[in-house]
């Protein structure tokens, strides 16, 4: 009988390894992982050690910095700046016009073009956006969810222009359009038809991107709005698995699309249970995906994710304090075995970072990453009496809110969350774990550094922040009347009526349509003007 | 003193936790609330405040558009024949504190404000209108 040690020895010994110096700093030998012989180990089902078996003794996770600002022009300068500095991932943030499929000069997107992302128009943006760097090489995540198909049409177009053909992009979009009413809140078209667009770009994915994911399922959102750690999870993994069952509706086999399938989770304050919230998505997605869905491939059964640590963690008071709040919270995501990570930088809870402080947030990674050893262990709070105590008790309340949601979908969790949704139910239970933490803070029974407790030094000199001025929305509205004065209007008028005719077709895929519209310089707003025509407006009740 | 409030969302920012936490705090502190939902026009806000005839607006605003946003409510208000006090709430530098005072924004509450801390700006604005 082969024991477990060896199964893993045997899988680790076939591992590449980047060549670390696996000692600690009195020269003790450090394993790649602790445990008995019998015990599970990393790489092994359900992988609540990690989804790798030599985890970061093969690769560090990746250092993926979000940034977004002002025009295409001004953030490609700060991608640069990224990738001078080290960090290996783009992560790009696009302003609210952008997030909400609205041109810059739509009168709703008035003091809102460029102030907390990137403005993207057009291709015309989107060249610029990625200018001078190799989309080949490094890769590039898009936090964008409602107008996601039609800004993912605009990179492949843009990539394809600069000679890099479709199949060799790497990287990640966010896609994730039921977090957007349970938690987000930028949405635009119904939950129905939003998911069938959700369906063509898993489906455009599977055949023709084999190295992009289609989606990041991410928790991170339901989480910033208030949730728990638990109702993070839950949430989260209960959206992932309606969106395996809208694919294989579509009549994907599951094995097809889910090893593209990736995670975004939050990394907040309380350590150890961040720890175990990580641990238990990933044992939780590998029992489900094996044993309801059928999966058969390890990499279908294996949880990978982003980590970006907790923004509302951070304090507009003594702000310094956040570098020592970020570099906590980053170290539960390493712990839990991330496979990328964003740090905040300390003055966003006053403005977007400045180049400095986000340097110093990656720094914090580095410092991690390097200096700290950490890295040299797979899981090395398995074991622990707390942790794993803390896993199973996570799992074990997400059970239950899993069972609550396939009731509200009589067995089917796609029909069970967008009832939640409909319901107000998701919603409603953010809301109220949300108003329960803010009264446990004015009661004093949580204690904040700077807010309620430790306030002297609270008057100190302020920190530089960035600026964003209206210039840049002005500079953004000439550069789109100059991309619709200079296209062919005829194209665009064709590109539009076919966009419209597929969109009243539920089973056209729309990427071919939308990635043609995108080629002759049809604008997101223009686009999601037309999609909109067939397939309605979300509204949302209001309530308190 | 119990007062009505409209609480809203102006322009394209999502982020509700924020107005939701400080709707169920006023509640709690004995006014009455009203909230209109997301994505409403400086236009719509203005309407429905004078509309619901209410003592006081709060706008919750997090994505840096209030100091273009803030004033056109204040303005759309008088343009309406009302003298309705707008306080802001969100992350709003310290250095746009002055213009919004001059473009007649009544208070500013920023992160980290308590609930008894917005209770009593609140009450001191409705006693200084």
């Amino acid at each position: 009988m082969v024991s477990n040690r060896e199964r893993w020895e045997a899988e680790f010994g076939s591992s590449r390894l980047r060549g670390t110096d696996a000692t600690t700093m009195s020269g003790i030998p450090v394993e790649p992982v602790y445990g008995p012989d019998d015990g599970e180990f990393p790489g092994q089902y359900p992988y609540t050690r990690g989804p790798y078996a030599s985890m970061y003794r093969s690769k560090l996770w990746t250092m993926r910095m979000f940034a977004g600002f002002g025009t295409a022009d001004d953030t490609n300068w700060r991608f640069k700046e990224i990738i001078k500095a080290g960090g290996d991932g783009l992560s790009t943030a696009f302003d609210m016009p952008t997030l909400l499929g609205l041109d810059s000069d739509h009168p709703m997107s008035l003091g809102e073009v460029g102030r907390c992302g990137v403005a993207i128009d057009s291709l015309a943006d989107m060249e610029d956006l990625y200018a001078g760097i190799d989309l080949g090489e490094i890769t590039t995540s898009m936090t964008i969810n409602s107008p996601a198909a039609v800004v993912f049409a605009m990179f492949v177009a843009q990539a394809e222009k600069a000679g890099i053909h479709r199949s060799r992009l790497g990287g990640t979009l966010q896609n994730d359009i039921l977090k957007e009413y349970q938690a987000q809140k930028e949405f635009v078209f119904p939950p129905r038809p939003s998911m069938r667009l959700v369906r063509d770009t898993i489906s455009f994915t599977a055949a023709e991107m084999p190295r992009w994911h289609s989606i990041s399922i991410s928790g991170y959102h339901i989480r910033e709005a208030g949730s728990t750690a638990v109702e993070e999870l839950a949430f989260t993994l209960a959206n992932g698995f309606a969106y395996v069952e809208l694919a294989m509706q579509a009549g994907l086999p599951v094995d097809s699309f889910a090893p593209r399938l990736s995670f975004f989770f939050n990394a907040h304050i309380d350590f150890f249970e961040e720890v175990a919230k990580y641990r238990a998505a990933r044992r939780v997605w590998a029992r489900w995906m094996r044993d309801r869905y059928g999966a058969q491939l390890e990499r279908s059964l294996q949880l990978r994710f982003h980590t970006q640590t907790a923004g509302v963690s951070l304090t507009a008071q003594q702000p310094e304090v956040n570098i020592v709040r970020t570099a906590i919270e980053a170290l539960a995501g390493v712990m839990g075995g991330t496979q990328s990570l964003h740090t905040n930088s300390m003055d966003e809870a006053l403005a977007l970072p400045t180049e400095k402080a986000a340097r110093i947030a990656l720094r914090t990674q580095q410092v991690i990453a390097h200096e700290t050893n950490v890295a040299n262990v797979a899981d090395p709070l398995g074991g622990s009496w707390y942790v794993e105590s803390l896993t199973d008790e996570v799992e074990r309340q997400a059970e239950e809110l899993f069972a609550q949601i396939l009731e509200f979908g009589d067995g089917s969790m796609l029909d069970g969350v967008i009832k939640g949704i409909d319901d107000n139910w998701f919603q409603g239970r953010i809301a109220d774990s949300a108003f329960e933490l803010e009264r446990r803070f004015n009661q004093g029974e949580r204690i904040v550094v700077g807010v309620n407790a430790f306030t002297d030094g609270n008057e100190d000199d302020q920190l530089p922040l960035l600026r964003i001025t209206g210039e840049d929305e002005a500079r953004q509205r000439k550069r789109l009347a100059e991309v619709r004065a200079d296209r062919d209007g005829a194209a665009v008028a064709a590109a539009l009526q076919r966009v419209r005719t597929e969109a009243a077709d539920p089973e056209i895929n729309l990427m071919p349509a939308l990635i043609d519209a995108v080629s002759v310089y049809t604008t997101l707003g223009e686009l999601m003007g037309a999609m909109g025509d067939v397939f309605g407006r979300h509204v949302e009740v209001p309530t308190i | 003193m119990s007062a009505r409030i409209l609480v809203a969302k102006v322009g394209l920012d999502g982020h509700d936790r924020g107005i939701k936490v400080v709707a169920r705090i006023l509640r709690d502190a004995g006014h009455e609330v009203i909230y209109t939902g997301l994505f409403q026009t400086p236009e719509m806000v203005a309407a429905s405040a004078v509309d619901e005839d209410v003592d006081l607006v709060g706008l919750s605003m997090l994505s840096g558009a209030h100091m273009t946003l803030a004033p056109l409510v204040v303005e759309q208000i008088r343009a309406r024949g009302a003298d309705i006090p707008v306080v802001v709430g969100g992350i709003v530098p310290d250095h746009d504190l002055a213009e919004l005072k001059a473009a007649g924004i009544a208070a500013v509450l920023t992160p980290g404000a308590t609930a008894e801390q917005i209770v009593a700006q609140i009450a001191a604005v409705l006693d200084a209108g």
